[in-house]
């Protein structure tokens, strides 16, 4: 039993939100907030390219106009940050890695998913496949802005937000799972937020 | 980019509020009395549980104010639409009990390992883990040049305006006020910009690092200029509150 904050009553009960949809210690806003380590990178799209790697070789690799040509999904999520806010309903255009995956012929088990700016997020290859991970470059039906991940980002919402990197350039196969950026300063290596999995340990 | 050892599990534990001090009119430190601490990092940040007599729970993340060895500190700036701060700034009473679980965060943090100078640029409530590094240094006897670049709304928004007057040798504060400015302020006005930046950062050959604490839009702005000063983007770390509206 937790122990009850004298005088605390919380705001939730105004919300009409279902809270069957808000994951343990999260609550809803309706900005999108922000949250990098560093400054905001800008590469111009005709030197972006989105690159599979295995090895340090590149195993297959998209330009901007590569990725745009591909078929397109409109997607609408609920995402969750480990800071606490949740979003619903967030609205956006992507490829399915599905789509990409299906050009490539690998037996990889992880992915480090690598960015402009040095970021970088590991995650299990069976949870970007499978119809549950997108490279996003629209959002609200408008081109991702730079300080929210653009000109693309990945969105793996069944997972923290941290997970959905921002500036992504690419994704490195591994047959064993390394960590990340945020994952080697004590956040989780997993991050699902239905479990909680804020911190190592969770 | 090693990160720091890692601990073992976070557990909440709860603790109780040993003091309260008002910063600004709507500024409050809540030093906390945490049996067992495992010590932390300045700049490093803790997660806030509150929990309703109904069993609502509601989790907040603030910086640590606090030196490492210190006692520990947050420092809480009521925001008005805002759930858990308007409880911690108003209600929360001394002896009163509260879950906490930390310290988290490995990245924005300055251990005083060594001389490098260091660029603080603080925007509102940016300033808390800032004061945990400057205290740091100060406690360490560390001689690595800082300065401090903190804009505030007015002088009375200023949090620790009487320790910042004071930050010690090799410790410089500069600070703008955006909205209001005394009679005869001889500082700076208005919001930090690349010429304001230009003339307080370290030049980008001494290989200085930076902190850019504050809301979004201050931090891009910042951030962006402090990069085009010359800074290589690995050198210039963030960190952001704000447009979630709801803290």
């Amino acid at each position: 039993m937790n122990p009850i904050s004298r005088g605390f009553h919380g705001r939730r009960r105004e919300s009409d939100v279902d809270p069957k949809r808000i994951p343990p210690g999260q609550y809803v806003t309706t900005d999108f907030p922000v949250l990098s380590a560093g400054p905001t990178p800008h590469t111009p799209l005709e030197n972006w390219t989105f690159t599979i790697k295995q090895a340090g070789a590149t195993v297959k690799s998209w330009t901007w106009q590569e990725i745009l040509d591909l078929p397109a999904e409109d997607v609408t999520v609920d995402i969750h940050c480990v800071t606490k806010w949740s979003k619903l309903d967030s609205r956006w255009r992507a490829v399915s890695m599905d789509t990409l995956f299906a050009q490539v012929e690998h037996e990889a088990r992880f992915v480090l998913a690598f960015c402009d700016g040095g970021y970088t997020t590991n995650l299990p290859l069976a949870d970007v496949t499978g119809g549950q991970a997108w490279l996003a470059y629209d959002y609200d039906g408008s081109p991702l802005r730079p300080e929210h991940g653009g000109p693309a980002r990945l969105l793996v919402p069944h997972l923290y937000f941290w997970k959905s990197a921002k500036w992504v350039r690419g994704l490195e196969l591994l047959a064993a799972d390394e960590p990340g950026f945020w994952e080697r300063y004590g956040y989780n290596n997993y991050g699902d937020p239905w479990r909680e999995q804020r911190y190592a340990g969770d | 980019m090693a990160g720091t050892a890692v601990r073992g599990r976070l557990t909440w534990q709860t603790v109780a509020v040993a003091a309260l001090r008002p910063e600004t009119s709507s500024v409050r430190t809540i030093a906390l009395d945490v049996p067992g601490w495992d010590g932390h990092q300045a700049g490093q940040h803790l997660d806030i549980r509150l929990t309703a007599d109904d069993g609502y729970m509601a989790e907040r993340s603030y910086s640590i104010a606090s030196a490492p060895g210190e006692p520990v500190e947050i420092t809480v700036e009521r925001l008005d639409d805002g759930e858990v701060s308007p409880y911690l700034t108003e209600e929360l009473r001394v002896g009163d009990k509260i879950e906490i679980r930390g310290p988290i965060g490995g990245y924005f943090v300055w251990d005083g390992a060594d001389m490098t100078p260091v660029l603080l640029v603080a925007g509102g409530s940016g300033v808390v883990p800032f004061r945990s590094m400057l205290r740091h240094r100060a406690r360490t006897g560390s001689a690595a040049p800082f300065r401090l670049l903190y804009s505030a709304r007015s002088l009375p928004d200023v949090i620790y305006r009487t320790e910042l007057d004071m930050p010690g040798a090799g410790a410089d504060i500069v600070y703008t006020l955006t909205r209001q400015q005394p009679p005869g302020w001889a500082g700076h006005s208005g919001r930090v910009d690349a010429e304001l930046l230009q003339e307080v950062a370290w030049p980008g050959d001494r290989q200085p690092l930076a902190y850019v604490c504050g809301p979004t839009a201050f931090v891009e702005i910042v951030a962006a200029g402090l990069v085009s000063l010359g800074y290589p983007p690995d050198r210039v770390k963030t960190e952001r509150y704000g447009g979630a509206g709801a803290t």
